[in-house]
């Protein structure tokens, strides 16, 4: 039976409408992988003599584990943000002969081979092998040791699937626990209660008792249990739509009446964000990452390199520019085909769209005022950076757009959807970022920090000012593409 | 109003379309029959625009299709669910196809008196999203949002699936009468040879891509299309 779950995974992809995009992706995020995989084979060798170096007295052993905690939380936050649940496209399979048992277990195993998994085992086992062999550590209660915190890892892959699920789709549930989480950080950091100590004494008693190595298994056992009581209690067609007695919100819009002849379609574009789980999320990520700034304008090792600082300006006032934009015209996948029978001319489609990333670029630019705070070069380069993403970053991504032809179902329920929160969603923007950084980083290198403001500023002004002839372009290319982007829309599935 | 020449569509080196000539005059109630795989839908997406034909072209009112969308403000269309927008309640949707063809709220409103019997008082005020309607309701929804706007030509594929006895007899009503007072040239596809025949003056027969009959519906036409459908059963 697996067998044939691979065989359905394997065709799936190959003959998704969107193969030839992500086999590209793919290769990129392969060699991005395999970078990681060296740094941390570097690491796992290079940790016993480095830890040595800096910290003489301490036994290297009992200094990782005080880390111990640290590293967890941040691989569950990265998990969080970059791991996706291995989906399965379960709803054909619901009335044919197959055990309810096999199919979540072919889930929860899958993601087992995940590449997070394998790579906290790069950094393990040749640390631990390190201990056994040049500084003769026993190795039963190594291997011990090496077993519990390998288990702990895969403890975490399963935590997150259970975090992920309670929290996509209400981020603001999450808010209580990152609160908790930064207090406990802050008492540990105040040396009033500290957490990690504690942490740490477990794995280095788990180090002297080998045998207590059986507690995180146990523990690994009992969250693939949660798991699956989780997906197997979810497997009906109606899981998903428990919200449906709700009644329909009817907000109007009617302020967007001033903006003419795309009014329709931006009223239309704020229900679709507001009603529906996958878009409404951009919203609130856009918010948190205003919070950006913090990490690094108070921080020193930056103040020399005012590039960096570019990216943090485009990223906070375009976050929601990327997010969204970079899922034009896939947003309206489901109807698409009504868009293009209707009465609504290919521009005008196009200009609502960019009405709508510009108005969110500049809400995200007056948001990110308060860092004056830190000087008034922020602000300016924040300003710059929205203007930058107003005139040239947005008709970048809705030419990118042109090409996508990869339905998004908004009514599909959540159950197992989480459609594009991988990590390739980040990989899309990468050009959207670096090309403003280079261009800073020429000018205020070879003239000055003014300079650069003024042609970051200046390129994004052009790209405004050149915005009827843009859109013309676009608009000419959306409608080349129409045939194809149509057919790629009918084909559902990843 | 809408003219086909030499149009044909080619899906690797298949020939699912292959029209030479089809003209359909203003204001004419034109109907589709053919089985499965006959080229019904792909006629109705070549109208209007939805794929590229392979050879040939159609012309809406003189606008060759795929070329301009100069025919997009007097046409309007229902093919399938995809139509419609899942996360809007109705109203709002009839309102956002109002919009599109200038008409304000007020004009949709008396638009919408009209059809409060079809409704049947599913659909209008029940603060529900269309994609939590029903399959029946939802078609009620595109047909009559087809209507908005007093288009010059209605393009409805399959409207009577899904539809329950009394709207579809409500439905044939609605549809005679259209062409009939505002001259609207009303295309419509079905499988029920029923009730083409008591829609529309004229039917055509495809079969493979192919135009095998054109014909004015009389008292006889049920009887020939019967007899056409049941040869392939009576040879065998």
């Amino acid at each position: 039976m697996f067998k044939k779950f691979v065989w359905l995974e394997w065709k799936s992809f190959l003959r998704s409408a969107s193969f030839g995009k992500s086999l590209g992706l793919k290769i990129l995020m392969a060699f991005l992988a395999l970078y990681f995989s060296a740094m941390f084979l570097f690491l796992g060798i290079a940790l016993f003599p480095m830890l040595k170096e800096i910290y003489p007295d301490a036994d290297p052993l009992r200094v990782v584990n005080g880390f111990i905690l640290t590293y967890f939380s941040f691989e569950l936050l990265f998990r969080f943000l970059l791991q996706t649940l291995p989906v399965i496209d379960i709803k054909s399979l619901m009335i044919l002969p197959v055990k309810k048992s096999k199919v979540v277990n072919f889930v929860l195993v899958k993601s087992l081979f995940s590449f997070y998994n394998s790579l906290p085992l790069l950094l393990i086992v040749p640390f631990g092998l390190f201990c056994i062999i040049r500084e003769d550590y026993p190795a039963a209660n190594m291997l011990g040791w090496m077993l519990a915190i390998y288990t702990s890892t895969l403890c975490i892959n399963y935590l997150n699937f259970i975090i992920k699920k309670r929290f996509t789709d209400n981020l603001k549930a999450l808010l209580p626990v990152i609160v908790v989480g930064l207090i406990l950080a802050l008492l540990d950091y105040l040396e009033l209660f500290q957490l990690t100590d504690y942490f740490g004494r477990i794995f280095n008693y788990i180090y002297s008792q080998p045998l207590l190595a059986i507690i995180p298994v146990l523990l690994l056992i009992l969250l693939y249990i949660w798991n699956y009581k989780n997906l197997f209690g979810k497997f009906y067609l109606d899981a998903g739509l428990k919200g449906k007695s709700k009644a329909a919100s009817t907000a109007e819009f009617s302020w967007t009446k001033k903006f003419g002849s795309i009014a329709p379609f931006l009223q239309q574009d704020l229900k679709l964000i507001w009603r529906n789980k996958r878009p409404k999320t951009t919203i609130y990520l856009s918010l948190i990452i205003l919070g950006y700034g913090l990490i690094f304008y108070p921080n020193d090792t930056y103040q020399e390199m005012p590039a960096f600082f570019v990216f943090v300006g485009i990223f906070m006032t375009g976050i929601f520019m990327i997010n969204f934009g970079q899922f034009v015209p896939s947003w309206d996948a489901s109807y698409y085909q009504m868009i293009m029978a209707q009465n609504i001319p290919m521009q005008q489609y196009l200009a609502s769209k960019m009405g709508l990333i510009t108005f969110s670029v500049v809400v995200l630019a007056i948001l990110t005022t308060p860092y004056v705070y830190f000087g008034w070069n922020i602000l300016l380069l924040n300003l710059a950076c929205a203007l930058y993403n107003m005139g040239v970053n947005v008709p970048m991504l809705l030419f990118a757009g042109s090409f996508n032809k990869k339905a998004i179902d908004l009514d599909k329920s959540p159950f197992m959807n989480y459609q594009g929160t991988g990590a390739s969603q980040w990989l899309v923007s990468l050009p959207l970022l670096v090309l403003p950084i280079f261009f800073f980083w020429l000018v205020n290198k070879f003239v000055n920090y003014e300079a650069a403001l003024g042609v970051i500023a200046g390129l994004g002004i052009i790209g405004l000012l050149l915005r009827p002839s843009i859109l013309t372009f676009l608009a000419q290319k959306y409608r080349q593409r129409k045939y194809v982007t149509i057919q790629g829309f009918k084909q559902k599935g990843d | 109003m809408i003219t086909a020449t030499n149009l044909s569509k080619v899906y690797s080196g298949n020939k699912v379309l292959d029209i030479e000539h089809l003209d359909i005059p203003s204001g004419q109630n034109f109907g589709l029959v053919g089985n499965n795989g006959a080229g019904k839908t792909t006629f109705f997406s070549l109208l209007l625009d939805l794929i590229q034909p392979t050879t040939g072209n159609i012309f809406n009112n003189e606008i060759t299709v795929s070329q301009s969308e100069d025919w997009k403000p007097f046409t309007s269309s229902f093919i399938d669910e995809s139509f419609l927008i899942g996360y809007l309640t109705p109203e709002e949707y009839f309102y956002f196809i109002g919009d599109l063809r200038n008409r304000n709220k007020a004009d949709i409103d008396s638009f919408l008196t009209q059809f409060e019997d079809l409704f049947n008082g599913e659909i209008i005020g029940r603060k529900k999203y269309l994609r939590d309607l029903s399959k029946g309701n939802q078609k009620k929804v595109g047909i009559v949002a087809a209507l908005i706007g007093d288009p010059e030509v209605v393009i409805l594929d399959e409207p009577f699936a899904n539809l329950d006895p009394t709207t579809q007899i409500r439905l044939k009503k609605l549809l005679k009468e259209l062409s009939k007072t505002s001259g609207t040239t009303v295309l419509i596809s079905s499988h029920d040879l029923i009730h083409v025949t008591e829609v529309c003056e004229r039917i055509v027969v495809l079969d493979k891509g192919i135009i095998v009959r054109d014909m004015e519906t009389s008292e006889a036409t049920l009887n020939e299309l019967e007899q056409y459908f049941s040869r392939e059963i009576a040879e065998s």
